[in-house]
C-alpha cells in the first residue's frame, strides 16, 4: 500500500517535470502527428511513382503505345531522352528504369522477327527494381497484344485466377507505414525519456535527497517507468486513433483494447531498457550516444522497415528475441489481420520475458548506480 | 585595447536601471556612481539584486531599462560592449562554476589565456606567476573537479586574472569557502591589486565582516540602494564601527526587527544513551582516505558541529551516517542500531540536508515541500498544513509558487532546510546548511535549530565554517584531511589553544597539523609580475579564440573514454548489424494448398510452387476457413485454393477459377508474392501447353525484353544498403555528439565564460564543432574500411570523392547538432529532438530504403531539405556506380550550404547575454 502511494507521488513529480519542458512537449506532438502523416504520405514500400526514361530509336506508333502504357500510380509519366542523358540520370538516381527501344522495332514485330527491348534497371533501388521490372514487362506485353489485336496474356492460361490480397487489398503503403511510425516513435521516446529522467536525477544531485527519504529504489524506478510510460501510451493511442485511423483513414481490423494491453506490456520493456542503458552510460552525452545505435538497430530489425522474412536465417532467429520485433508482429496481427489473443500470445510472452529481464536488471543495479561516486 | 575616450578616473555610472524577471521587479530605478581604481563591496542579504546588478555592469546580462557606463563604455551598446569585454574579468556565483571539471588546473588557466588571445609565452609566464601566487603550483595537473572548494575559488580567480583586466567583478567569491581559504583568498586579491594598482575590484558579498576591507561600500536592500559612498564615510554617517552594524542601521525600521541577537539555553544531558555513535569510521576512495578513523558520540538533543575546510571529510562522514555511502571500516549507529542503507524506519526519523542543492528545479517551492511531506507519510491534509507552517517559519511564503531555479542561493538553502525538517525528525544531519545565506537569515535558521534542540530534543549534527555558528554548538569537532584535530565545547577548545577566538584556535590547530596559512609571499616576490602582452593581429586573435574552444573541447572529449568508445563503436555496430540483415531479398514464401480436386493436375500445380526457390510448402490445409485462420496467425503468407473438378474443367477448356489468397499486411511482400505467383502460373501454363492437349492460344513471343540490373548485377540488398547505412550512421551519431554541447553548458553554467569573454558565438560554436568533426571522420574511415573488407562491398568509385563528401556531410551533421542544441532548453529535449528529427528523414526520405526519385509533394521537399539525401547520392554513387569527384560537385555545394546554414542559424540563435 505504502509502496503504491509512494509510486503515485513520485509519478506525479515525473509528470510535472515533463510538462515543464515545452519544447520537448512540442517535439512529442510533432513525432506523433505530423511525422506520422508525412511518413505515411511519402513512403511507398512497393512500386510507386517509379521513374522511367525511354530512348526511342524507332519513333513508331508501336513505340508510342509502349510509352503510353506506363502510368501512375506505379510509374511517373515517362521521359523521352537520349543515351548520355539517360546514363547521367541513372547515375544521379533520377531514373529507376531506362527502356531502349531499338530502330525498326515496329517493323520487326510485325514481321515476327521478335526484336529485343533493352531494359536497364537501377538495382540499388531495391524496392522498385524487382517488381518494377515485372510490372513493366506485363505492361509492354499487354500494350503489344492490344496493338496486334491478340488476346491478353491472361486469356492464354487454361484457367482463370483470382488473386485476393488479404488485410490490405489495395496494397496501400500508408496503412503499414503510419502504424509502424507510431511504434517507432513510441520506442525511441520510451528509451530516451526514461533514460534521461534517471540521468537528470543524478546530474542534478536530486537523487541524493531522494535516497535518504523513506523511499525504496524500486519505487523510484517504477515511478519513472509508469509516469513516462503513461505519457507515451496516451500519445501512441491518441496518434493511432486520431491520426492513423480518423485522419489517414486506415481501418483497424482487430480489437483496440487488446492492442492497448499489448502496448502497455511493450512499453514496460522499452522503458526498462532505457533505464538499463542509463545505468551503463552515467552522463547525458554518453547516454545519447549509446541510445542511437540501440533504437536505430531496434527499428531496422523490427520488421517495420524491411520484412523479417528477407533477413538471413541467423538474424531471423536472433531478432525474434527483440521486444520491438515482437511488438511489430503483434501490431500487424491485431491491427491488420484482426487477430486475437489465441494468435499473439507467444509474442506477448516473449515481450513479457524481455520486460522482466530488463526491469530486474534495472532494479538490481539502480541503487548502486545512483549512489555511485564519480 | 583600451577605449581612448575612457580616462583612468571614469568609473561605473549607473542611471535609472530597473530589472525584472517574469513579473517580479528585482532592481528599482537604481542610480549610482562609483570611482575607478577602488575596491568596492556590494553588500546586502540574499535576493536583493546584487548578482543582477553585477551582471548588468559586466554586460553579461541584458540591460532592460536605464543606462550603464562601465569604465567609460556604454554597456547597452553591443559593439562598444564587445570592445570592452577584453578589459573585464567576471567570476560568477557558485563554487568553480566557470571551471571545467575534467580539465587540469593548468589547462583551465590556459584556456582563459587563449580566450583572451594571449600568446604562448605570455600565457606560460602568467600561469607560472598565478600558480605560485595562489599556492596552486604543487598540483598543476590535478583536474579542477577534484579540487576543494577553496582551491576552486582560487583557480577561478587565476582564470579571471590571466588576461590582466581593468575591472575585476567577483560575485560572492567566498560563499561556501572555509575561513582559512577565505583569508587566503582575500590576501591573494590584495596582492593582485598591489601588482595592478589601477584595477577596479567590484565584489558582492553577504558576509558583512568581509566588506570592512573595501574602500567603497554599496549597501543594497530589496532592489534599492541604501548607501553608496566611501566605507569610512558610511561608518561615520551611521555612527557605527562595522559594516554589519552600519548595514542594520541603514535598514528601514520594519526590516530591522528580524535582526536581533538571541541566547541559547544551556544544554542539559538527560542521561539517555547516545543517539549517534561513530567508532573508527573510515572511508576510502581508491587509495585516497577521505575519512580516517573518526569517532564521536552525540547525545539526544545536542547540537554537534563539524568544523573544517572544504574536502576535509565532513560531507563524507555525514553521507556514511545517512547510508548514502558505504562504510569502508569502523562502525556507525543511529538510535543504537547500525546504519544500513535499506532501513526505512531510521530514514523516517532522520532529516538530511546535502551541501549541494538537491531538490527539484522543475517543481515549485510548495510542490517540493508537498512531495517531501507526502513521502514522509503525511496525509494530504496534514501535509498541506505542515507545508504552510514551514513556509511561514522559513519566510518562504512569498515565493511559494516560484521554482527554485530563479531563487537566490539563500532562499534555496532555506527551502532545503525546510524540507529536511518537514517530518519532525529526531535527528537532523545538516551539511553546511547556511553557506551562502545572509546573516539575518542565518540567525533565523539558528533560532529554529535551537528551538528544535532544546524544546523538541532533536539531535542536530551540523557542519559549518562560520565561526560564530560553531560557537553556538554544544560541542564541536575540528576536522582536517579526514582526521579529527580536536573535539570539545567551543570555549574549551579556545582555552586549550590559548587563543583569543575560535577562528584563531582553529587556525592554530591547523598549523599544528602542518598547514600553511599565509599566502606564499616569498614565492611571488621572487618572480616579477609578467609584462603586459603585446597586441595580437586580428586574424591571430580570431584563431586563438577559436582554438581555445576547440582545444578545450578536445581535451574534455579525450578524457571521456566511454563517450569516445560509444562514438566509434556505435556506428560500427550499426553498420555491421544493419548491412547484414536489412534486406529486400525475397527468400522464402511459406504457402499452403487447399486441394478440393485431388487430381494429378492439381498436384502438379502445387508442385510447381514447391519447385521454386522462393516458395516453401507447409502442410496442406483441409478447407478455406482453416486457411484463413492460418493466414491470420501469420503461419503462411500465401494460400492456393484449388476448386473441385479443377483438372477436369481445365481439360475441358472450361477455365476453372484458381483462388490465390495473399497476406498483404506488409505491402512490399504482398505485391512481390503476387508477381511471383503470376510468373509461376504462366510458366506452368506454358509447360502444360507443351505436354497436354489443352486448348491454349498462341504462346509465341512477338518480342522480348532483356532486363539488365545495373550497379548491382546480383541484385543483392547488401550492396545497395551498405552505402545507405554509412549515410545513416554519419547523420545519427555526429549530430548526437554535438547536440548536447551548448544546452549542457547552459544547464551547468559554464556558458557564462562565453558571455563574459570577448569571443564571438561563431568562434565558440566552430571551436566546439572541430573535435567532433575529427571524431566523426575517424568513424567514417572505420565504416568504409569495414564495408570493403568485412562486408565485401567493393568501393567502385573514387575514395577521394567519397571522403570529400563525407567531410562536408559531417560538417553539416555536426552543425545541425549544434543548431538543435542552441534551440532546445533541456538535454532531454536535445536528445529526443535529434533522434526524431534525424531518424525520420534519414530512414524514409533520403533514399536508404526507398529511392528519393519516387517521392512527390511535401516528402520530396522534406528529403531535399536534409543533407542525408545529398550524401546518399555520393555514397551510393561512389560505392555502387563507380562515380568520382566531378560528378559530385552539386552535392558538395548542397552539403556545404547546409553546413553554413546550420552554423549560421546557430550563431544567430545563441545569445551572448543572459536575460
Amino acid at each position: 500500500m505504502r509502496w503504491l502511494i509512494n509510486v503515485a507521488l513520485l509519478s506525479g513529480k515525473e509528470f510535472r517535470s515533463l510538462v515543464r519542458d515545452f519544447i520537448l512537449f512540442g517535439l512529442i506532438l510533432f513525432a506523433f502527428s505530423f511525422a506520422v502523416v508525412i511518413v505515411a504520405d511519402g513512403v511507398k514500400i512497393d512500386v510507386s511513382n517509379a521513374t522511367v526514361a525511354f530512348i526511342d530509336e524507332d519513333h513508331s506508333a508501336l513505340s508510342r503505345e509502349l510509352r503510353a502504357g506506363v502510368l501512375l500510380p506505379y510509374f511517373k509519366p515517362p521521359v523521352l531522352t537520349d543515351r548520355t542523358a539517360a546514363t547521367a540520370g541513372m547515375n544521379h538516381g533520377t531514373y529507376n528504369f531506362v527502356i531502349d527501344i531499338p530502330p525498326r522495332f515496329e517493323a520487326d514485330v510485325l514481321a515476327g522477327r521478335s526484336p529485343a527491348i533493352q531494359e536497364r534497371i537501377d538495382a540499388t533501388a531495391m524496392t522498385q527494381a524487382g517488381l518494377g521490372d515485372v510490372y513493366l514487362q506485363r505492361i509492354f506485353l499487354a500494350q503489344i497484344n492490344r496493338a496486334l489485336h491478340t488476346p491478353p496474356a491472361e486469356q492464354l492460361l487454361p484457367f482463370s485466377t483470382q488473386s485476393r490480397i488479404r488485410f490490405n487489398p489495395n496494397s496501400e503503403s500508408f496503412w503499414f507505414t503510419s502504424v509502424m511510425q507510431v511504434v517507432t516513435d513510441a520506442t525511441v521516446l520510451s528509451i530516451i525519456l526514461v533514460g534521461a529522467a534517471v540521468i537528470r536525477e543524478r546530474e542534478h544531485g536530486t537523487i541524493e535527497h531522494l535516497l535518504v527519504l523513506p523511499v525504496s529504489a524500486s519505487e523510484i524506478a517504477v515511478a519513472k517507468i509508469l509516469a513516462n510510460g503513461a505519457v507515451i501510451f496516451v500519445a501512441s493511442m491518441a496518434s493511432l486513433w486520431c491520426v492513423v485511423h480518423l485522419w489517414l483513414g486506415v481501418p483497424i481490423a482487430g480489437s483496440l483494447l487488446l492492442f492497448a494491453a499489448c502496448l502497455v506490456i511493450y512499453l514496460f520493456s522499452v522503458t526498462s531498457l532505457g533505464m538499463v542503458l542509463a545505468i551503463f552510460a552515467p552522463t547525458m552525452p554518453q547516454f545519447g550516444l549509446l541510445a542511437v545505435p540501440v533504437y536505430a538497430i531496434a527499428y531496422l530489425l523490427s520488421g517495420a522497415a524491411t520484412p523479417i522474412e528477407s533477413m538471413p536465417d541467423i538474424m531471423q532467429m536472433a531478432v525474434r528475441v527483440l521486444p520491438t520485433t515482437q511488438f511489430v508482429k503483434i501490431s500487424q496481427a491485431i491491427l491488420y489481420r484482426g487477430a486475437g489473443v489465441e494468435t499473439i500470445w507467444p509474442s506477448v510472452v516473449s515481450i513479457l520475458c524481455a520486460s522482466t529481464l530488463f526491469l530486474a536488471l534495472a532494479l538490481l543495479r539502480f541503487r548502486s548506480m545512483l549512489a555511485r561516486q564519480d | 585595447m583600451s577605449a581612448p575616450a575612457a580616462g583612468p578616473t571614469t568609473g561605473i555610472e549607473v542611471s535609472g536601471v530597473s530589472h525584472r524577471y517574469g513579473g517580479e521587479t528585482v532592481l528599482h530605478d537604481i542610480t549610482l556612481s562609483l570611482p575607478a581604481g577602488q575596491t568596492i563591496a556590494l553588500v546586502g542579504p540574499d535576493g536583493v539584486g546584487k548578482s543582477t546588478l553585477l551582471g548588468l555592469i559586466a554586460g553579461v546580462r541584458k540591460l532592460q531599462s536605464g543606462q550603464i557606463s562601465t569604465l567609460g563604455v556604454n554597456i547597452g551598446n553591443r559593439a562598444a560592449r564587445e570592445q570592452f569585454l577584453p578589459r573585464l574579468a567576471f567570476m560568477p556565483q557558485g563554487l568553480g562554476k566557470n571551471l571545467y571539471p575534467t580539465l587540469s588546473v593548468r589547462e583551465n588557466i590556459d584556456f582563459f589565456g587563449r580566450l583572451f588571445a594571449l600568446n604562448a609565452k605570455a600565457r606560460a609566464s602568467h600561469i607560472t606567476h598565478l600558480l605560485n601566487a595562489t599556492g596552486l603550483a604543487p598540483f598543476p595537473d590535478r583536474p579542477a573537479g577534484k579540487l576543494s572548494g577553496g582551491m576552486k575559488q582560487k583557480l577561478s580567480l587565476c582564470c579571471a586574472l590571466v588576461h590582466e583586466p581593468d575591472l575585476l567583478i567577483l560575485d560572492e567569491p567566498t560563499t561556501g569557502v572555509d575561513p582559512l581559504s577565505r583569508r587566503q583568498f582575500w590576501a591573494l586579491v590584495d596582492q593582485m591589486r598591489s601588482e595592478r594598482p589601477g584595477m577596479t575590484v567590484l565584489v558582492s558579498t553577504a558576509y558583512m565582516d568581509e566588506a570592512d576591507r573595501f574602500s567603497w561600500l554599496v549597501a543594497i536592500n530589496d532592489g534599492h540602494i541604501l548607501a553608496c559612498d566611501k566605507t569610512s564615510t558610511v561608518l561615520e554617517k551611521t555612527g557605527t564601527t562595522s559594516v554589519e552594524a552600519a548595514y542594520v542601521s541603514l535598514l528601514p525600521a520594519a526590516a530591522r526587527q528580524g535582526v536581533s541577537t538571541f541566547t541559547i539555553p544551556p544544554y542539559v544531558d538527560d542521561g539517555t544513551p547516545p543517539v549517534i555513535e561513530a567508532e573508527n569510521l573510515t572511508r576510502q576512495f581508491g587509495s585516497f582516505t577521505a575519512v580516517d578513523h573518526v569517532s564521536f558520540r552525540i547525545r539526544r538533543g545536542e547540537i554537534f558541529g563539524f568544523l573544517g575546510s572544504n574536502g576535509c571529510g565532513k560531507s563524507t562522514t555525514m553521507k556514511m551516517l545517512t547510508g548514502l555511502l558505504d562504510i569502508s571500516s569502523g562502525s556507525a549507529t543511529l538510535f543504537g542500531r547500525p546504519v544500513s542503507a535499506g532501513d526505512m524506519n531510521t530514514r523516517m526519523r532522520v532529516g538530511y540536508m546535502s551541501q549541494a542543492f538537491s531538490l527539484y528545479e522543475e517543481l515549485s517551492v510548495r510542490q517540493n515541500l508537498m512531495l517531501q511531506a507526502r513521502l514522509f507519510r503525511l496525509s494530504a491534509a496534514q501535509a498541506a498544513e505542515r507545508v504552510n507552517t514551514m513556509l511561514a517559519d522559513f519566510e518562504l511564503t512569498a515565493h511559494a509558487d516560484e521554482r527554485p531555479t530563479g531563487l537566490p542561493l539563500g532562499y534555496r538553502q532555506r527551502l532545503q532546510l525546510a524540507a529536511a525538517c518537514i517530518n519532525n525528525p529526531d535527528i537532523l544531519i545538516l551539511d553546511e546548511p547556511t553557506s551562502g545565506v545572509d546573516p539575518a537569515a542565518r540567525d533565523m535558521f539558528w533560532k529554529h535549530l535551537v528551538s528544535l534542540s532544546r524544546d523538541a530534543k532533536v539531535t542536530i549534527f551540523v557542519s559549518t565554517h562560520f565561526m560564530n555558528e560553531a560557537m553556538r554548538c554544544d560541542r564541536i569537532s575540528l576536522m582536517d584531511k579526514g582526521r579529527v584535530l580536536a573535539m570539545d565545547a567551543p570555549a574549551a577548545i579556545i582555552a586549550q589553544a590559548g587563543a583569543a577566538s575560535l577562528e584563531d584556535a582553529f587556525i592554530a590547530c591547523l598549523e599544528k597539523a602542518g598547514n600553511t596559512v599565509a599566502v606564499s609571499d616569498s614565492a611571488s616576490a621572487g618572480i616579477a609580475a609578467p609584462q603586459t602582452a603585446k597586441p595580437v593581429p586580428p586574424l591571430m586573435r580570431w584563431l586563438s579564440r577559436f582554438w581555445a574552444f576547440a582545444q578545450r573541447e578536445t581535451v574534455e572529449l579525450l578524457r571521456d573514454r566511454l563517450r569516445l568508445a560509444f562514438a566509434i563503436l556505435g556506428p560500427v555496430s550499426l553498420l555491421l548489424i544493419a548491412a547484414y540483415s536489412v534486406s529486400f531479398d525475397i527468400n522464402t514464401i511459406t504457402y499452403t494448398v487447399v486441394d478440393h480436386d485431388r487430381s494429378q493436375i492439381s498436384r502438379t500445380l502445387a508442385e510447381q510452387f514447391s519447385g521454386s526457390r522462393y516458395f516453401r510448402q507447409t502442410s496442406p490445409t483441409p478447407d478455406l476457413h482453416t486457411l484463413q485462420t492460418r493466414l491470420r496467425h501469420g503461419e503462411i503468407a500465401l494460400g492456393l485454393d484449388i476448386p473441385a473438378n479443377f483438372g477436369r474443367d481445365m481439360l475441358a477448356g472450361r477455365k476453372p477459377e484458381l483462388d490465390i489468397i495473399i497476406d498483404g499486411s506488409m505491402p512490399f511482400l504482398g505485391a512481390n508474392i503476387r508477381a511471383y505467383v503470376e510468373g509461376t502460373l504462366v510458366r506452368y501454363a506454358q509447360e502444360l501447353a507443351r505436354t497436354s492437349p489443352i486448348p491454349a492460344g498462341n504462346t509465341a513471343q512477338a518480342f522480348s525484353i532483356v532486363p539488365r540490373f545495373a550497379y548491382n548485377q546480383e541484385f543483392r540488398s547488401i550492396y545497395a544498403i551498405t552505402p545507405g547505412v554509412i549515410m545513416l550512421a554519419l547523420i545519427l551519431i555526429p549530430t548526437m555528439l554535438t547536440a548536447l554541447g551548448v544546452v549542457r553548458e547552459k544547464e551547468i553554467g559554464s556558458i557564462m565564460n562565453l558571455y563574459a569573454s570577448p569571443a564571438s558565438t561563431g568562434q565558440y560554436l566552430l571551436g566546439k564543432q572541430l573535435p567532433y568533426v575529427g571524431l566523426a571522420i575517424l568513424s567514417y574511415l572505420a565504416l568504409v574500411f569495414l564495408s570493403v573488407t568485412l562486408l565485401g562491398v567493393p568501393l567502385k568509385g573514387s575514395f577521394v570523392g567519397l571522403s570529400l563528401g563525407a567531410l562536408f556531410y559531417i560538417l553539416a551533421s555536426t552543425g545541425f547538432g549544434l543548431l538543435i542544441s542552441t534551440f532546445v532548453r533541456s538535454q532531454v529535449a536535445a536528445i529526443f529532438g535529434t533522434a526524431i528529427i534525424c531518424l525520420i528523414p534519414a530512414v524514409n526520405f533520403s533514399g536508404l530504403l526507398y529511392p528519393t526519385s519516387t517521392l512527390v509533394g511535401i516528402p520530396y521537399y522534406f528529403g531535399e531539405a536534409f543533407p542525408a539525401t545529398w550524401f546518399q547520392l555520393i555514397s551510393l554513387g561512389a560505392f555502387t556506380k563507380g562515380l568520382g569527384v566531378r560528378f559530385f560537385i552539386p552535392m558538395y555545394a548542397a552539403l556545404l550550404g547546409f553546413a553554413c546554414l546550420y552554423i549560421g542559424s546557430a550563431c544567430l540563435l545563441l545569445r551572448k547575454q543572459d536575460v
